[in-house]
């Protein structure tokens, strides 16, 4: 089932949570919605949940505008981040919850609910544990139950906010490579909220960038990475070097000189540029975009972490270089980006 | 207050109701409608019709026949008998609770369960058997009343009888109060006041007693509203002797029985006054603890 | 009142150092000193004084028809009173915690009245309100009942003395309550009624019934506010306290021991439930 959330604005007092989002999300696709806290991303969730309700926009399951429909009605499975397990109901009951509430006239047989309960309970690897109470279980275990708990309804579309949030580095790590295996055998279509980058570009199919209730930029992952459409993807994802600069007529200066970099598509004023840690020469001061003067080195490995004070300013950036590369501390240096982006400010 | 709930109100009817978050929590309007109706008429039936009542029939005929049923020399005495039993019983269960929060908060033993149960024992125990009690120790027929009369020591009949089964009554509330505070707040503050060399009464008067001070009071004002008002417990071993050993819930019922209404009442509008007086602090207290 | 708060910290938590603060020996010695001085030794006198009866004289006393007869009365119309208080409170405890209306913290502050109010107060101003004369009780004469000096009367007082317990107990349960929980249990399907019955209710149950049966405690004992308005009549609305207090004054200290103990075994007995029901309460709905 595909979804469409179109024109879909929120407001909570003056605040905008979600301001003029469209997007698309394929049927069968696994989507990160990736943001900062406040980005709004919970909120749009929500909203496609039907447990909130949009000021203006629609929402589109299949084609079909669902916005009017209730959350009952939405057939949605949602994993909320704390899971929501009831806590007077066995494992076995929590998964079956979906079924035992159905109108009477759909309701299945006990024998049928029970099949259906404990191949859930094969897949989530619990049936072992199926008369447990929650609080009898690990974060990682409740985790999946909630999972389970949500697909027992057939959803036409799952939702997860912060699915991973709540749980230990390791298990953390375990269970988003279950997920992902655990979509590609079921393809239902997936959205899942998270702060986290890493999981974000290790798990989805396509990653989401929000900010401040708009959507950044839509791409896979290697594009969101690779290829920033804005300053802020470029800041949020991955590590970068920022530098104020200004941009005349497609030359970038920095401190008032020029640099010998170019950013033919940036109008005048103002500018950042943005580059990757790792995307940097180290040469002679003559030259070079820039100049500075190593601070200190330190770091282990391959590449070793260089703080450099910039000439003209009272930035320091860090640079890796690699390690058979010769660099002392003091030593004036000429830093060459060797790929990099520039953004003009506003 | 009621001004302010009404402005609040309007607010939060200008949200439409889709604005709101907790639209998926909500009854249908019709359903709310009928429980807020069922649950205010409910309290308005046995609460607030009570509570006005007490007052309309004291100044129902005016304010001159009900400051006189307030001055009148039984009603006087009455009054400073209760205040003074009150204040006995007050600070002998103020004194009990501190002690027995800073034993049981602060340590730990076995039994500790046992002895909170038994501290709280007085609460279920029928107001009227708790003066039956001192009645079977102190009594002419008693335990300890033939050695009461030959030394001419009067506990009933009189105010220590009365000091009796008010603390009996009032047993628990101040210990109760403090109790799971102190032992939410653990004892780090203290061994830090001990370890910087602070004695065992600076540490209690300095750093225990400022941080439980809002239970405390709290605890202290029901303990008082509970002592004032206290009228099986008493009426048993009070011997309703008028002028002497009538407090003013005895007193109440004496003129309610002589169909004295307006006195009644007007007595009965001082112990209301206290019990809205003591809600109110409690208000303002739970605000002020929970600001801190 | 804390109930809740403080049975929840009677359990003895399982921490056994040595302690650096002083004082330990004397305030136990002290709290132990005057709760046997104030409450231990006169409940004992009274179990001593019940001894000096033999089993059949005892017997006689509490199956005589009068004390039978109050003992039903007691106990009969403090169980109709705490059902009726387990409804309405319930209900109360929901409307104070989920809805906004004008006056909702006015109300609020009014539930704790019953434990603030003297009961002689409470006595002789429901009294007034329900007698035939009264502002309620005119009204429902047309309608032909009779509340004031029945045992209808008694009901009303005890359902007020007892209104407090429920609502309380309940009322920081809902007020805790995982909006999640419902939210996820629409998710899945379920209608607003189903979300109440088989989510909500279960996990307010515990406190429901712990504040059911504080309030029935306190009714069975409940002496002051009951006299005014129960016309006290032998068999038909005289209470167990009564009884004990008409016994002590005809000097009939035996009889009023014998009555006063089979009500304190009940009050320990409802005394153990409630501690059992904590415990349950506790284990059911300890936040994930």
């Amino acid at each position: 089932m595909d979804i469409g959330i179109h024109n879909v604005t929120k407001r909570f007092g003056a605040f905008a949570a979600l301001d003029n989002v469209d997007l698309e999300v394929r049927s069968g696709e696994l989507v990160a919605l990736l943001g900062p806290s406040g980005s709004g991303k919970t909120t749009l969730l929500r909203i496609i949940a039907g447990l909130e309700w949009p000021e203006q926009g629609r929402i589109l399951f299949g084609g079909e505008d669902a916005s009017e429909r209730s959350v009952r009605e939405r057939n949605v499975g949602f994993v909320f981040q704390h899971y929501a397990l009831f806590r007077h109901l066995s494992v076995f009951e929590n998964v079956a919850f979906g079924l035992r509430v159905r109108p009477r006239a759909s309701r299945l047989r006990e024998s049928e609910l029970r099949e259906r309960v404990e191949r859930l309970l094969d897949l989530i690897q619990l049936r072992s544990i199926a008369d447990r109470y929650p609080s009898q279980l690990s974060g990682g275990q409740r985790q999946r139950v909630a999972l389970a708990r949500a697909l027992a309804i057939e959803p036409r579309v799952l939702l997860l906010d912060e699915p991973f949030g709540a749980l230990d580095a390791k298990v953390r790590k375990e269970l988003r490579r279950w997920l992902r295996n655990l979509h590609d055998n079921i393809h239902v279509t997936s959205v899942f909220v998270t702060h986290d980058q890493e999981e974000a570009l290790e798990v989805a199919d396509r990653v989401v960038v929000m900010d401040e209730g708009r959507i950044e930029q839509i791409g896979a992952p290697q594009d969101v990475y690779e290829e920033p459409a804005t300053a802020f993807v470029h800041a949020f994802i991955g590590e970068s070097i920022i530098i104020p600069v200004t941009v005349e007529k497609g030359a970038v200066l920095h401190a008032g000189k020029p640099t010998s970099l170019g950013a033919p598509d940036v109008q005048t004023g103002p500018a950042r540029l943005f580059i990757r840690p790792y995307d940097v020469g180290i040469g002679m001061p003559v030259n070079a975009a820039l100049q500075g003067t190593v601070q200190r080195l330190h770091g282990i490995g391959a590449a070793r972490r260089v703080e450099i004070l910039l000439a003209d300013s009272d930035q320091t950036i860090e640079v890796d270089v690699p390690r058979a590369h010769e660099v002392t501390a003091g030593q004036r240096v000429g830093i060459v980006p060797l790929r990099y982006r520039v953004f003009a400010d506003g | 207050m009621a001004l302010a709930n009404t402005i609040l109100q309007r607010r939060n009817a200008r949200a439409g109701p889709h604005e709101d978050g907790d639209e998926v929590r909500r009854e249908p309007a019709a359903v709310r409608f009928l429980i807020v109706a069922l649950a205010v008429a409910f309290l308005v039936v046995f609460l607030v019709l009570p509570l006005i009542t007490v007052f309309q029939q004291a100044f129902m005929h005016g304010l001159w026949p009900y400051l006189a049923a307030l001055v009148e020399p039984d009603a006087v005495a009455a009054i400073r008998l209760t205040l003074v039993v009150a204040a006995i019983s007050v600070s002998l269960n103020l004194l009990f609770g501190l002690v027995a929060a800073w034993a049981i908060a602060k340590f730990d033993f076995p039994g500790k369960s046992v002895l909170i149960t038994l501290i709280d024992l007085p609460f279920s125990v029928s107001p009227v058997i708790a003066g039956l009690v001192f009645v079977l120790l102190f009594g002419a027929q008693g335990y300890f009343g033939a050695f009461l009369q030959a030394h001419d020591i009067q506990i009933l009949f009189a105010l220590p009888g009365l000091v009796l089964a008010t603390v009996f009554v009032t047993f628990p509330f101040v210990a109760r109060e403090l109790i799971p505070l102190m032992q939410e707040q653990g004892t780090q503050d203290e061994e830090a006041a001990i370890s910087l060399g602070a004695s065992g009464l600076q540490t209690f008067f300095r750093v225990t007693l400022p941080n439980v001070k809002w239970a405390l009071l709290y605890g202290v004002l029901l303990c008082n509203a509970r002592a004032m008002g206290e009228f099986g417990a008493v009426s048993v071993v009070s011997g309703h002797i008028r002028g002497e050993t009538n407090t003013m819930p005895l007193h109440i019922e004496i003129l309610y029985n002589e169909y004295q209404f307006t006195a009644a009442f007007a007595v009965a509008s001082l112990l209301a006054l206290l019990a809205l007086v003591t809600l109110i602090a409690k208000v303002l207290l739970e605000r002020r603890a929970a600001a801190e | 009142m804390k109930y809740r708060a403080t049975m929840g910290a009677a359990r003895p938590r399982l921490r056994r150092r040595p302690s650096v603060l002083p004082g330990f020996g004397i305030t136990l010695g002290v709290t132990l000193t005057w709760l046997a001085l104030i409450v231990l030794i006169p409940l004992a006198g009274l179990f001593l004084q019940t001894a000096t009866l033999s089993f059949a004289e005892f017997w006689a006393i509490v199956t005589s028809r009068r004390a039978l007869n109050a003992f039903k009365l007691s106990f009969g119309l403090s169980l109709v009173a705490a059902v009726i208080n387990l409804v309405f409170g319930g209900l109360v405890a929901w409307a104070l915690v989920r809805y906004q209306f004008p006056g909702r913290r006015l109300l609020d502050a009014i539930v704790d009245i019953p434990f603030a109010l003297p009961t002689a107060v409470a006595g002789i101003a429901l009294t007034t309100l329900f007698a035939e004369n009264g502002w309620l009780g005119s009204v429902l004469a047309l309608a032909g009942i009779k509340v004031a000096f029945t045992p209808l009367g008694i009901l009303v007082a005890l359902v007020f003395i007892g209104l407090p317990f429920v609502v309380r107990t309940v009322q920081p349960v809902l007020l805790d309550l995982d909006a999640e929980l419902e939210e996820v249990a629409a998710t899945l399907g379920a209608s607003r009624w189903q979300t109440f019955t088989r989510v909500i209710l279960p996990l307010v149950v515990p406190a429901l019934l712990t504040g059911f049966a504080l309030a029935f405690a306190r009714a069975v004992g409940e002496y002051g506010s009951v006299i005014f308005i129960a016309g006290n009549l032998p068999n038909v609305s005289e209470i167990a306290p009564l009884l004990i207090m008409i016994r002590l004054e005809e000097f009939k200290y035996a009889d009023a021991t014998a009555i006063a103990v089979v009500m304190l075994i009940a009050s320990f007995l409802i005394l153990l439930a409630i501690n059992r029901l904590q415990r349950w309460s506790e284990l059911r709905t300890g936040r994930l």
